[in-house]
């Protein structure tokens, strides 16, 4: 059975290698990917801060198309298209006078058989930890690896379900695991990195993602594992700026779960798509023997 | 309780439960269970050699468990009467069949691992229902921590570590690694007010024990310094309002309107995030011990026991007054009656002020043969009812009974009365009544229809 795969903007700009590294895992997992034909952007944070409307038009016309293309689930690795998606689903489910509003908007219909799940779903219940684990050629020894959440992976828990707690996940700590590494708990795997205020107040998004960084240095980590393109833009991609700000060259690695998984699997760096990174995991793989 | 244990016109039944209560006011048919404590409470002469010697030691929940305590043992100093118990899910006798160390120990010969628990059956004239509450479980606070941050603790926590007799000897020590903290945390409304994941109502206590526990922690720890999250300082009873003051200006406790949102550990600090909403910034406060003012719920068991006496709970479990203002102390079961924290959240001086209601209710009650009562009661009518009995089904009350009667000619009948001391005259008797030989005293079908009338005219 084919998994419906939503990839997600910036799955085709700032985070293809994201894209990559889920697709050579999941061929290698035996997990089948069908990309939703014709997808269009989820709205991510700024839709609903525009027009409620718009905020479920948008996964819904995804929905829609998916459940037409004759899929059953539809997959995003982007937690904020992963909660877009999902939320929509719950409300469109819910509240038939809504679905019916929406469903005109669009000129699609939608009768809520999908499954919506992100790809730690995919990795943790579809497929089940124990399958990975028996897979891995290289475990990732030696490494220590913190899992950041962000927010929207696990809120609003009523709705989003990738992991029963939401203020104290541990679905990546397994995964991670499951790998080999060193998954130590610590401070700020759910605190906000301020991804929604990416461009509008640039300077709260340096603060709260510094202090993400300085937490997983704090953590004394190798590496931040990640599930999410908007998260790693913030972690990855400001970190030289952050690094300046604070006085401290942090050089931490922020790496999909996805390339961990890869890694893990055997599967080679740039086939990953790797070496796209700002902050490079070159050396600290190359250092653990790895690649 | 030592005086009351003395009293003679007092029998204290500790370790036992009611549960079943039959009658009526005046007549209670209550069956108390005596649990087997499986110490002759009449022999032991409260020496303690055997929770000295006992080789089990388990968590103590008086201390909630931050202490230990043995297999066989007294829950705390105090406790009336003092004599032990053994806690069969721990006692080595009864999971491995084999130790009886306290037995041969005993010198009074009073450990008994054969005791069997007692039912007492008695009849009792009122019932007084003092059960008191349960805490807040703070775990479902995952910002706080959800219980994995050890020196994250109640209230009730640190009422132990501040006691003489607590696990620390009253010495203030953090549970991680027994230093004294220099800077501690406290935030309110834990479970209270909050109706995302606690309770909507305000648990009345906290704000004040709150206040005192940071008097107290400044008092045996001059060197410290007290941090008070808060929505709104509570402080309405006597003196209560200066007693605050007199936190914040004699006792230094930093008091900041606002919510924490999330508190994590750094180190051997824990990292106390939250709003200053007086100022309007967020603030951060270093922390090396957090109290959580857990608020106040019903009992666990509240409900059930509501259904042995008969006597109606809200939404939440607490149990209702017959009347908020005018009966706040009656139930609508007549001869039972209700004190302290069952009934809602209460501190200690209105718990004593209603016992001491109750008491008086109870004394006035037996201080007559006779009781005068709400003249408006149901009455059967035995030469038409059918014996059909959906009245009885139906009275919330249980008002009304069978009973025979011996007629003239001798031979024996059975019919319905109603219980004038137990009917509240409520009707459900009167409506549902086929042959509507139920009436209301005072209120007879005859009676409406003529207001009826009177009002049409
Ligand atoms: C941390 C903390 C600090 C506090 N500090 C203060 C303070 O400084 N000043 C103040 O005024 N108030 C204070 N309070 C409030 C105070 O605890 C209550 O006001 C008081 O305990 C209420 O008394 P109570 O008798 O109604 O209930 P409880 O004290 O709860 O007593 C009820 C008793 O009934 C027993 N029981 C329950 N069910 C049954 C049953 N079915 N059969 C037999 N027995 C049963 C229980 O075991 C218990 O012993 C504080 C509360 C907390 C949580
Ligand atoms: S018999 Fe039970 S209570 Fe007595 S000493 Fe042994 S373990 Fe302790
Ligand atoms: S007494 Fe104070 S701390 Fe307790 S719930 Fe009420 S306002 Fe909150």
């Amino acid at each position: 059975m084919a998994y419906g795969y939503y990839p997600g903007c910036s799955s085709h700009g700032t985070a293809r290698e994201y894209d990559i590294s889920t697709k050579k895992v999941c061929e290698r997992l035996g997990l089948e990917l069908k990309e939703v034909e014709d997808w269009n952007c989820c709205g991510a944070s700024p839709a609903h801060a525009t027009s409620e409307e718009l905020s479920l038009a948008l996964p819904f016309r995804n929905l829609a198309l998916a459940e037409k293309q004759g899929l059953n689930s539809i997959m995003s690795t982007c937690s904020a298209c992963y909660n877009r998606l999902k939320v929509a689903d719950e409300i469109l489910k819910n509240t038939p006078e809504i679905s019916s509003r929406v469903s005109e908007i669009v000129g699609e219909s939608y009768n809520s058989s999908l499954k919506v799940i992100h790809f730690l779903d995919l990795i943790s219940k579809e497929l089940g930890i124990e399958r990975v684990k028996e897979k891995v050629q290289k475990p990732l020894a030696d490494i220590k690896v913190v899992s950041y959440y962000g927010c929207l992976l696990t809120r609003p828990p009523e709705f989003v379900s990738v992991d029963p707690d939401p203020e104290n996940p541990t679905v990546m700590e397994e995964i991670i695991g499951a790998l080999g590494a060193e998954a130590p708990d610590w401070s700020h795997k759910t605190e906000c990195c301020g991804a929604s205020l990416a461009l509008s107040r640039t300077d709260i998004v340096l603060r709260l993602s510094g202090e993400i960084l300085k937490s997983a240095r704090f953590a004394d980590a190798d590496c931040i594992a990640v599930a999410c393109p908007l998260c790693y833009a913030n972690l990855d991609m400001r970190q030289a700026q952050i690094s300046s700000m604070h006085g401290v060259d942090y050089s931490l690695p922020v790496l999909f779960i996805s390339e961990l998984i890869g890694i893990a699997l055997g599967i080679g760096y740039k086939e990953l798509g790797m070496n796209k990174h700002m902050v490079s995991a070159k050396t600290l793989l190359t250092e653990k023997g790895l690649i | 309780m030592v005086e009351s244990s003395q009293n003679e016109n007092i029998e204290i039944l500790t370790y036992s439960e009611v549960e079943e209560v039959g009658g009526y006011i005046g007549n209670f048919d209550v069956k108390i269970r005596k649990k087997a404590r499986f110490v002759d409470i009449d022999k032991c002469t409260g020496c303690g050699t055997c929770y000295q010697k006992c080789p089990v030691k388990v968590p103590s929940e008086f201390d909630m468990e931050m202490g230990m305590r043995k297999a066989i043992y007294v829950p705390f100093p105090q406790a009336v009467p003092n004599v032990p118990v053994i806690d069969k899910e721990h006692c080595r006798m009864f999971t491995k069949g084999k130790c009886s160390i306290c037995q041969k120990l005993c010198q009074a010969d009073a450990v008994d691992y054969e005791q069997k628990d007692e039912i007492i059956e008695d009849r009792f004239g009122a019932i007084v229902v003092a059960t008191g509450y349960d805490l807040f479980d703070a775990s479902v606070y995952g910002e706080y921590g959800g219980g994995r941050f050890k020196d994250v603790i109640t209230g009730l926590q640190l009422e132990r570590l501040i006691s003489p007799a607590g696990p620390t000897g009253g010495h203030i020590k953090r549970p991680s690694d027994g230093k004294e903290p220099k800077n501690v945390v406290f935030i309110q409304c834990v479970g209270s007010r909050d109706i995302e994941k606690g309770v909507p109502y305000c648990s009345n206590v906290c704000c004040m024990y709150t206040a005192k526990q940071a008097v107290l922690l400044k008092e045996h720890l001059p060197e410290v310094q007290t941090n008070i999250f808060y929505m709104d300082i509570r402080s309405a009873g006597k003196n209560y309002e200066q007693f605050v003051q007199r936190t914040m200006e004699q006792y230094g406790a930093l008091y900041i309107r606002g919510r924490v949102s999330k508190i994590y550990q750094r180190g051997d600090k824990l990292i106390v995030k939250g709003a200053d909403t007086l100022v309007g910034i967020q603030v951060e406060v270093e922390a090396d011990m957090v109290v959580l003012a857990t608020g106040i719920t019903p009992r666990h068991d509240s409900k059930n026991l509501a259904g042995i006496l008969s006597i109606p709970y809200d939404q939440f479990g607490f149990f209702t007054e017959l009347h908020p203002k005018l009966a706040p102390i009656e139930t609508v079961t007549s001869g039972i009656f209700l004190t302290g924290a069952c009934q809602a959240p209460k501190d200690i001086p209105d718990t004593v002020a209603s016992a001491s209601g109750a008491a008086a209710k109870v004394a006035s009650l037996f201080s007559s043969d006779e009781m005068s009562m709400e003249p408006l009661v149901s009455t059967i009518d035995t030469a038409v009812c059918s014996m059909c009995k959906a009245c009885v089904e139906v009275c919330p009350y249980g008002a009304i009974q069978e009973e025979e009667i011996t007629l003239r000619d001798g031979t024996k009948k059975k019919q319905l009365i109603v219980l004038e001391s137990v009917c509240h005259g409520c009707g459900a008797c009167v409506s549902t009544c086929r042959s509507s030989c139920i009436m209301l005293r005072g209120m007879t079908d005859e009676q409406i229809f003529d207001e009826l009338m009177a009002v049409a005219q």
